[in-house]
């Protein structure tokens, strides 16, 4: 299949940034959306252009590396489908694709298509992990969790953090992704120790990187490659307003 | 911990703040409604209803200064959010896909701010400066003859009409969002308040906008005689 793709091109943070006009010839439907992009730059590359820079790493699903705004939609809007995961079947010959890096605030763009997500970084170290060492992986059943607890936790585990829901949303809120985290190591023995401290700083770190806040529109948990749901974050408002309570009470 | 920090200061808090008033609000826009339908019921009713509530002036300003704080904060903390929310994607996308969000949840702002609005107009119209001060045969404010008088003209009619049909706009994301926000919309109780959200927001619609519908159909025009 041909297809043309309008590829936003940026520099740096600084530039203002543009869309660039490439064909694409000879596309396999087979191919994912990345594998297209990899032919386009050889192309480049042979005609002595800079190539489209975008990120990559696992092409499999799981590592969260991929980001790329498709036709306006995050990942390109497939029910739970990474943008590497995303193949040419789904586009039709002759169509025009644009392309764009996710835009927030606490997401600078690197270069092109690639942004800087740092923020998600810091927003974990501030508090998204168990500060107990509590071993190797237990045996099964040393520690009854029960099947509905695992499966929720387990849900929201599943979190790669890619950003979509951040790119996605109207608000550029980080909601989903916190909510994610905060919900899958507070339901579990481990991670409910610290519970209560974890949601406060978290919030707290999400608010400084500058996100936007949630106004329950759902279009972050449409892209979600790994379906998590804004079940969760009502979880994490509940959670929160618990552990102001506790904390002042 | 303080308090003060984690409510009014963070995202989170602003939306509990945003909750509870849009649900003390609506709790006025349901009361207000089932009071204004009793008009249906005749002069007598309604006017009897209205001198009702003026036989108390303590409950009735306790209530218009509750009400009017809630409208300042769930204004506050719109203004609040609004303003972080734009200052967190300074750069637009040039081509946006919108299908996983509704219309309603994008322009609450708007819906809101035209409602106010509404509100302001309609305060003046009916309780600041009334235009129509005239009394019934038994010296009470004839809230039933104000009322037809009002809405016989088109206009006003058309534009409280339209004002109902943005606030039914405003509640069907409002209702469900209030319960998202204070942590309790997980599991089967979602789809609940989503159906609660619908639903009242229609009946507010259907209720308000039939007293100006019934009084351009000529209800109550002899009244006006
Ligand atoms: S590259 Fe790893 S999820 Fe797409």
């Amino acid at each position: 299949m041909n297809l043309t793709l309008k590829v936003w091109r940026q520099r740096d943070a600084q530039d203002e940034g543009h869309f660039v006009t490439y064909p694409a010839h000879d596309i396999s439907e087979d191919m994912s959306f990345l594998e297209m992009l990899d032919v386009v730059n050889e192309g480049l590359i042979t005609k002595g252009e800079e190539p489209i820079a975008f990120d990559s790493d696992c092409r499999e699903g799981i590592c969260g590396t991929c980001s790329l705004v498709i036709n306006g939609r995050a990942h390109g809007g497939q029910r739970a489908t990474t943008a590497c995961q995303l193949h040419m079947r789904h586009f039709s010959d002759g169509q025009t694709i644009t392309i764009e890096p996710w835009r927030a605030r606490p997401f600078p763009v690197v270069r092109d298509l690639i942004v800087d997500r740092g923020a998600f970084d810091r927003v974990i170290q501030s508090g998204g992990y168990i500060s107990a060492s509590t071993g190797g992986t237990p045996d099964a059943n040393t520690l009854p969790v029960g099947k509905p607890t695992a499966d929720m936790a387990m849900d929201a585990a599943q979190c790669i953090g890619c950003g979509a829901c951040v790119a996605a949303c109207k608000n550029a809120s980080a909601m989903l992704f916190v909510a994610a985290k905060v919900s899958h190591l507070g339901m579990l023995p481990q991670g409910a120790v610290e519970k209560d401290a974890r949601v406060l700083s978290m919030v707290r770190a999400m608010d400084e990187e500058g996100f936007g806040n949630c106004t329950v529109t759902g279009a972050c948990e449409a892209v979600c490659p790994k379906e998590i749901g804004l079940d969760f974050i009502s979880r994490l408002n509940r959670d929160y307003l618990s552990a102001v309570a506790k904390s002042t009470c | 911990m303080n308090i003060y920090k984690a409510i009014f200061l963070s995202s989170l808090g602003k939306k509990y703040i945003m909750g509870v008033t849009g649900l003390a609000l609506f709790g006025f826009v349901i009361g207000h409604m089932l009071g204004n339908l009793q008009i249906f019921l005749g002069p007598e009713k309604i006017n009897a209803y209205g001198a009702l509530l003026k036989s108390m002036p303590k409950l009735l300003w306790m209530a218009r200064l509750g009400l009017l704080a809630c409208v300042g904060l769930h204004l506050w903390a719109a203004i609040q959010l609004v303003r972080q929310n734009r200052k967190a994607r300074p750069s637009a996308y040039k081509v946006v896909d919108h299908s996983g969000s509704s219309f309603a949840s994008r322009t609450m702002i708007w819906s809101g701010l035209i409602v106010l609005a509404f509100i302001i107009f309609h305060l003046f119209d009916f309780t600041i400066t009334p235009e129509y001060t005239g009394k019934d045969s038994e010296g009470r404010h004839d809230i039933f003859r104000m009322v037809v008088l009002g809405f016989s003209n088109p206009l006003s009619a058309g534009w409280y009409i339209f004002a109902n049909a943005l606030l039914c706009f405003h509640l069907s994301h409002g209702v469900k969002s209030l319960f998202q926000s204070l942590g309790l919309s997980s599991g089967k109780w979602r789809g609940w308040f989503n159906t609660l959200a619908i639903s009242v927001a229609w009946l507010v619609f259907v209720g308000n906008a039939s007293i100006p519908v019934a009084v351009l159909l000529g209800f109550g025009k002899e009244a006006l005689k």
